[in-house]
């Protein structure tokens, strides 16, 4: 039976290079899938394309890690890491390559995500726009959204390998589609196969996280995960029946076993008998993953039904200023130290008339983490951090915030420190997720080759 | 019977979408999968986030993998980009979920 291997490359922007360049040189994949984009990074993105026209995708170091090795062994590059500019993308990449003396590449670039213009249109077709979450009304956010991106599924990605496409770049796409995409171009599974498809979405899910399946940020036992310091990221051996073994790098640290897996599989997962997706709606009550030596699980039995006729968009929406300060306070009686540097501070916000429309309080080393669910009255702790969060309306507002801290030091409760300077104001973004019809999005979509 | 931590039963890893949070809860050993799914319910599991989240809690259960999924709604102050918290991520909430205490007997 036909079969091949796909490596993981990235879980988020943030990741380290290195583990891919692991899959690249050992893990005997023809493809590696790179998901750059959690739902926080189209609006990171979005910040720098204000900031600047031609940016707006993911810039990280992969494309200069991995470009060489994946030329030299043929193996092909699927990613997100278009984000809001897939074209800006590929002309990095081009330039890149060039850069490095790299000729005969084929880089494709998938647009139509981006369904930002077209929103009062869809609105005047009917689509409501209501936010799959809160169910309430787009008109609470209109004239404060800052990107609106449908995720599209695998079918962009399968044509650019039929096009030939050794690099492929996509903005908002769902992030599993990336490893579905070789397997239908690799074994002609056709588009209402569902138990096919949904193997490959699932396979991708486990993957999409790069390390999360082997035994990253693994909450079991943890301390027993050999070699943190050099984590091998998923392979999968898939079949052309859709069967697959989940695997590693040789040499490389972690572990895949039943459990790390498992953890992974569930990782931002609803129901899981209904994980929906833009190429199917995969069943995760149906697989069966069994032990297959070491560092090897083998999954069967992935079913899946007919895809949804609407697609989800995600959008982010201006919603205020987020101002920040910390300051810390060591032993005896540092909790209450902090509780009174709090005090103090909000009684000379009040003072001078500074009103944040929200403000959160957490204390570093007792609740920062935890909030309500913490334990004990935190009398004899080491040391305790006051963290003081709000937000304003305006940018200006939140930086308000931190300038109350430095004047605690002489003011306040003894032994002050620590402060962390003056952290500039966030753009908060908040996120609202709606249904369009399928037809209008994908009507859009456009695969274009660029050729170093 | 005995009061013991859930920590002692099972590993749990959480993560977001949105202004909601899941957690995936894994017991160590397929024979307390009963047990959990006893006492760690949906309302159980509200209520011991009180204060952290605002909206509904669902359970699901997983038996091919001898697990549950919980979501829980309005569980992220505006999500992870709008969130004031430090953990805007709810990267902790698997954590959190391991200091309910469940009743237990034996070993």
């Amino acid at each position: 039976m036909k079969k091949i291997r796909i490596g993981a490359g990235q879980g988020f922007w943030g990741d380290s290079p290195f583990p891919a360049l692991d899959v690249a040189a050992r893990g005997d994949v023809g493809y590696i899938a790179c998901d750059a984009l959690a739902e926080l990074t189209l609006a990171i993105l979005q910040k720098s394309r204000q900031k600047d026209p031609a940016l707006g995708y993911v810039q990280d170091g992969f494309f200069s890690v991995l470009l060489p090795v994946c030329k030299e062994k043929g193996i092909k590059i699927l990613t997100n890491a278009g984000g809001i500019n897939p074209p800006g993308a590929g002309r990095m990449v081009c330039e890149l390559a060039r850069g490095m003396g790299l000729g005969g590449l084929k880089i494709a670039v998938i647009t139509g995500d981006d369904i930002l213009p077209r929103v009062k249109e869809l609105k005047d077709k009917g689509v409501s726009f209501d936010d799959m979450e809160s169910g309430g009304n787009i008109a609470a956010v209109e004239g404060r959204i800052l990107f609106a991106n449908a995720y599209l599924g695998a079918r962009g990605m399968v044509q650019a390998l039929e096009m030939g496409a050794d690099v492929v770049i996509a903005g908002r796409t769902a992030d599993p589609a990336q490893f579905l995409a070789p397997m239908i171009y690799e074994f002609g599974w056709s588009w209402d196969h569902w138990d096919r498809l949904a193997s490959g979405i699932f396979l991708g899910h486990l993957m999409e996280c790069s390390a999360q399946s082997t035994g990253g940020n693994f909450s079991g036992d943890w301390w027993n995960i050999p070699m943190m310091e050099r984590m091998g990221y998923p392979v999968a051996e898939v079949y052309e029946n859709g069967e697959a073994i989940l695997t590693k790098p040789e040499g490389t640290g972690g572990r895949v076993d039943l459990e790390t897996v498992k953890e992974q599989m569930l990782y931002e997962v609803h129901d899981p008998a209904a994980y929906i997706t833009p190429d199917v709606v995969v069943d995760f009550t149906t697989p069966r993953l069994e032990a297959a030596g070491p560092d090897r699980v083998r999954i069967t039995g992935v079913r899946g039904r007919p895809r949804p006729e609407r697609l989800k968009v995600s959008m982010g929406y201006h919603d205020g200023w987020m101002g920040e300060a910390t300051v810390r306070y060591p032993w005896p009686d540092a909790l209450a130290k902090a509780r009174r540097a709090e005090e103090i501070i909000r009684k000379q916000m009040a003072m001078v008339g500074f009103q944040p429309k929200e403000m959160l309080v957490e204390y570093i080393g007792y609740n920062s983490l935890s909030g309500p669910l913490a334990w004990g009255d935190g009398a004899d702790l080491n040391e305790v951090g006051l963290r003081l969060a709000v937000r304003t309306e305006t940018k200006l507002d939140a930086s308000r915030l931190p300038r109350f801290v430095p004047p605690i030091a002489l003011n306040g409760p003894p032994g002050a420190t620590g402060g962390g300077g003056m952290p500039r104001p966030r753009e908060l973004i908040g996120l609202w997720s709606a249904l369009v019809p399928r037809e209008e999005v994908e009507k859009q979509v456009r695969v274009e080759l660029m050729e170093v | 019977m005995s009061k013991i931590l859930l920590r002692e039963l099972a590993h749990a890893r959480s993560g977001d979408k949105g202004n909601t949070v899941n957690i995936g809860l894994f017991p160590y050993r397929a024979e307390h999968y009963e047990l959990l799914k006893e006492q760690v319910t949906a309302e159980r599991v509200k209520e011991h986030f009180a204060g952290l989240v605002e909206g509904e809690v669902a359970r699901y259960e997983v038996p091919n993998i001898n697990a549950f999924n919980f979501v829980l709604r309005g569980a992220l102050n505006g999500g992870a980009s709008r969130s004031l918290r430090s953990d805007n991520l709810g990267k902790c909430f698997g954590a959190a979920i391991l200091r309910m205490q469940v009743e237990f007997e034996g070993n």
